[in-house]
């Protein structure tokens, strides 16, 4: 093997409490592409922060090329040929394309010259976009186009991708991967950070694992299967949700004929929209993000309220009912982002216990609040979802994201709903957190709950609906059953690749 | 009733004088907010600007000078605000609030000295042929300077955050400090130069009214204007070119119903005084109904996380 392009050396880093790496070493090969996994808070993040020069290590060394390398800011290690996509978009939504890539490079050229390579670079890769557009309009898997355009504009010699992938359709992510083919034949290294298992068994040639901060073992994942790889991650055997075989019942939730536009600017107005869910099924709803999930969410919460027949439960129409009038109905809903809708942050686990489940729980009485009762409800989540909390008085941003996940399915599912609609209840949740919540979920159907998940995990929604159907641009495909669809269905039903095309290498 | 004493030469030159102070200040806060600060400071910074620029210049006899200080009054206070926002990270609408009583409580007692002082004049503009010509000679070519640099600097802040690099990143700052910061970029350091850049304006503008447009000091003799060119950032949707355009309005309407006042016209006094700030509001409501929005990280606490 030649020498490796960046070896870190017994990297730690701490911060006050926690360690979030402790002693980590292994080797990037050039050319290689180099999976690093591992939970939510094994310390992926803070150790790729420290490559790229927003942290700086407690201890340890880095070597690029044989040469020390200690960024001081990722100016530094920009100039050194390292790159990076983040998790979480590093974009402006208001600036134009140029201006957004014009912002990650030292010395950007003349903006009509940089739009010229743009369009030449995007289009060489297959993943063409106009220089002009504002950020803003763009949809996610554009917008990861931006980034990774914008990091190939400067020739890195490593590339590191945070999750590239949980925004991106199928077809996205196959035009992903040939680009990322297409880099590594030309020399690049990658460094691609993930939890999805069967992508880096197809895409990466080696793979470190994180564990609590520390390397715990290194594979090549084309020889090693997921479940060893998952084990290795949590280091424990991890339980597969049951599904217990059962008869559906009669129709819980109806929806026929509904085209709601969209409260906010950039949301999705739902056109023509039918579904229908029985008692004791669970509905997965694919697509990719803003296509209108959270719309149809809106819409079955009681938020966006429709013509009073366009959303019936078991037969009763309620599309003019406010959210706490279906939560007497039992048409509860758990919405997806975490701090702020599904939670209030800065309140404590009780009130967050209080602001859903007052009406089934009978929480209140005649406008004043009974603590006690609220108190052991959140006491009863706490303990029957294992959400690791202090207590119920911790405010609720204080939790990790699947802690405080667990609460907000948790708190659903303990109120008994005939009906219950999740949008993503397993995002950024580490793998046996999402176990427990998916086992959760399928119980409740199996009490007869009729269940709409909402969710951009494929592999979740193979993994616990009975049907699937997917939203494209605020249309539901037709439900099928899940038996049987196979991948390229999946993305068929959620609208292709969004006019990408396949590099021509 | 009189209206043929209105001269619509001077009526204009005059407004120029008038919308002075409230561009100034306006394009010094929109520079701040693009960089996604609010600072509701402005008209305490303006007042300690009134009377650093006033007391200079009456003690140096240099209205040259008494500018400058005014300038350097303006950002020092600002220094305030920045220790309060950006270092303690204290609320922006709370700090700016208080940088303003501070600021009128502070300019009474720098001012107490000279009240009914008169400072040194400011020489106008005076190029042969070109000032003398009937019409266009008073009004492009006989202010003072201190008008045509408000100009300028429009043009300039317009340039700054259309063209330049510079202008970019302060845009970037303004719209997504995370994001900023992640690539690299001092959020906080460009942050405060953009502060402190707003409070000279400010300090700018209110020695404009002492000096220039009054000239004299009265305690709280900004009388406003900085909530003025608060609002005139908004309205103008974070556009120079709008900013101007709302201050010259303000100023033209100002002095117009002055006039008016003076010849007797049968409306009501009220409707007179109040017609400016509706006329100035209603004409930049419409003009921003179109896309254009804050930036999307103003008056958001900024907090690196490691």
């Amino acid at each position: 093997m030649t020498a490796p392009l960046l070896s870190l050396q017994g990297l730690t880093k701490a911060y006050p409490g926690v360690i979030a790496n402790n002693n980590v070493s292994f080797d990037i090969g050039e050319g290689e592409v180099h999976a690093l996994l591992g939970e939510n808070g094994a310390g992926k993040s803070t150790l790729v922060k420290m490559i790229y020069g927003l942290v700086k290590p407690d201890s340890g060394t880095m070597l690029l090329r044989g040469q020390p390398f200690a960024p001081a800011e990722p100016r530094a290690a920009r100039a050194d040929g390292i790159a990076m996509v983040f998790q979480h978009f590093s974009l402006f939504d208001a600036l134009n394309v140029a201006e957004n890539i014009a912002l990650g490079m030292e010395n950007p050229p003349a903006m009509n010259d940089l739009a010229a390579r743009i369009r030449e670079v995007s289009e060489n890769y297959g993943l063409p976009l106009d220089p002009f557009r504002t950020v803003g309009d763009l949809s996610a898997g554009e917008r990861q186009r931006v980034e990774i355009i914008r990091c190939l504009l400067q020739d890195p010699k490593l590339l590191i991708m945070d999750e590239p992938t949980s925004v991106l359709t199928p077809q996205e992510v196959e035009i992903l991967f040939e680009t990322l083919q297409k880099l590594r034949s030309e020399g690049t290294s990658i460094l691609y950070i993930s939890h999805k298992l069967e992508e880096i068994r197809t895409l990466c040639d080696h793979a470190t694992i994180l564990r609590l901060g520390e390397n715990v073992g290194e594979c090549t994942p084309a020889e090693t299967s997921a479940r060893e790889m998952a084990e290795l991650m949590v280091g424990s055997t991890l339980q597969t949700p049951e599904r217990s075989g059962r008869e559906f019942g009669e129709v819980a939730l109806d929806i026929s004929g509904l085209s709601v536009p969209s409260p906010s600017e950039f949301g999705t107005a739902l056109k023509n929209l039918h579904l229908v869910v029985r008692k004791g099924e669970v509905l997965g709803v694919g697509g990719v993000a803003g296509n209108g999930q959270d719309e149809l969410l809106g819409v079955l919460s009681g938020e966006i309220l429709t013509a009073a027949d366009a959303v019936k439960k078991d037969g009763q129409p309620v599309g003019r009912m406010g959210p706490t009038a279906r939560r007497k109905l039992g048409l509860l809903t758990a919405p997806e982002e975490r701090l702020g809708h599904a939670a209030a942050p800065d309140m404590s686990l009780t009130e967050n216990a209080l602001l859903t489940g007052s009406v089934r729980e009978g929480l209140e009485s005649n406008g004043f609040l009974k603590w006690g009762l609220t108190q052991n409800f959140a006491e009863r989540i706490i303990e029957a979802f294992d959400v690791r909390t202090p207590g119920p008085d911790n405010a609720a941003r204080s939790l990790s994201g699947g802690n405080l996940q667990k609460f907000v399915i948790g708190r659903e599912v303990l109120q008994d709903p005939d009906v219950l609609v999740v949008n993503q209840p397993t995002w950024g949740v580490d793998a046996a957190a999402a176990a427990s919540i998916r086992q959760a979920i399928l119980d409740l159907a199996a009490k007869g709950a009729a269940i709409v998940c909402i969710s951009q995990d494929l592999d979740e929604l193979m993994e616990i609906s009975d049907s699937f159907a997917a939203l494209n641009e605020g249309r539901l495909s037709a439900p099928r059953e899940t038996t049987g669809l196979t991948v390229e269905e999946i993305g068929l039903m959620m609208g292709g690749a969004h006019g990408m095309e396949v590099a021509h290498v | 009733m009189d209206l043929s004493a209105i001269n619509p030469v001077l009526l204009i030159a005059s407004l120029m004088v008038a919308a002075t102070p409230i561009l100034l200040a306006a394009i010094g806060e929109l520079v701040v907010e693009k960089a996604g600060v609010l600072n509701l400071g402005v008209e305490g910074m303006m007042i300690v600007g009134a009377i650093s620029g006033f007391a200079i210049s009456v003690e140096t006899g240099s209205p040259w000078l008494g500018f400058l200080a005014a300038a350097i009054g303006g950002a020092v206070l600002s220094l305030l605000f920045v220790l309060l926002t950006q270092v303690a990270l204290a609320n922006q609408v709370a700090s700016g609030l208080a940088l303003t009583l501070f600021g009128l409580g502070f300019s009474s007692l720098m001012g107490q000295g000279y009240v009914g002082v008169k400072p040194p004049q400011m020489d106008k503009l005076n190029i042969p042929v070109l000032t003398d010509l009937p019409v266009i000679g008073p009004i492009l070519f006989g202010h003072d300077p201190v008008l045509y640099l408000g100009i300028a600097l429009t043009a300039a802040v317009w340039a700054m955050l259309k063209y330049t690099r510079m202008g970019l990143v302060l845009r970037a700052v303004g719209e997504n400090h995370d994001a900023a910061h992640a690539l690299g970029y001092k959020v906080v350091r460009i942050r405060i130069m953009a502060i402190m850049f707003g409070g000279a304006c400010a300090g700018l503008g209110g020695a404009y009214i002492s000096l220039i447009r009054v000239p004299q000091w009265t305690e709280g003799m900004t009388a406003g204007v900085g909530w003025i060119a608060l609002a005139l950032v908004v309205f103008a949707s974070w556009k120079p070119w709008r900013a101007l355009l709302g201050a010259y309005l303000f100023g033209g309407v100002t002095v117009v119903q002055l006039n008016l006042q003076a010849a007797g016209v049968a409306i009501p006094v009220e409707y007179l005084a109040m017609s400016p700030y509706l006329i100035t509001i209603l004409v930049l409501v419409i003009l921003s109904a179109d896309k254009s929005r804050a930036p999307a990280s103003l008056g958001r606490i900024f907090h690196a996380t490691h």
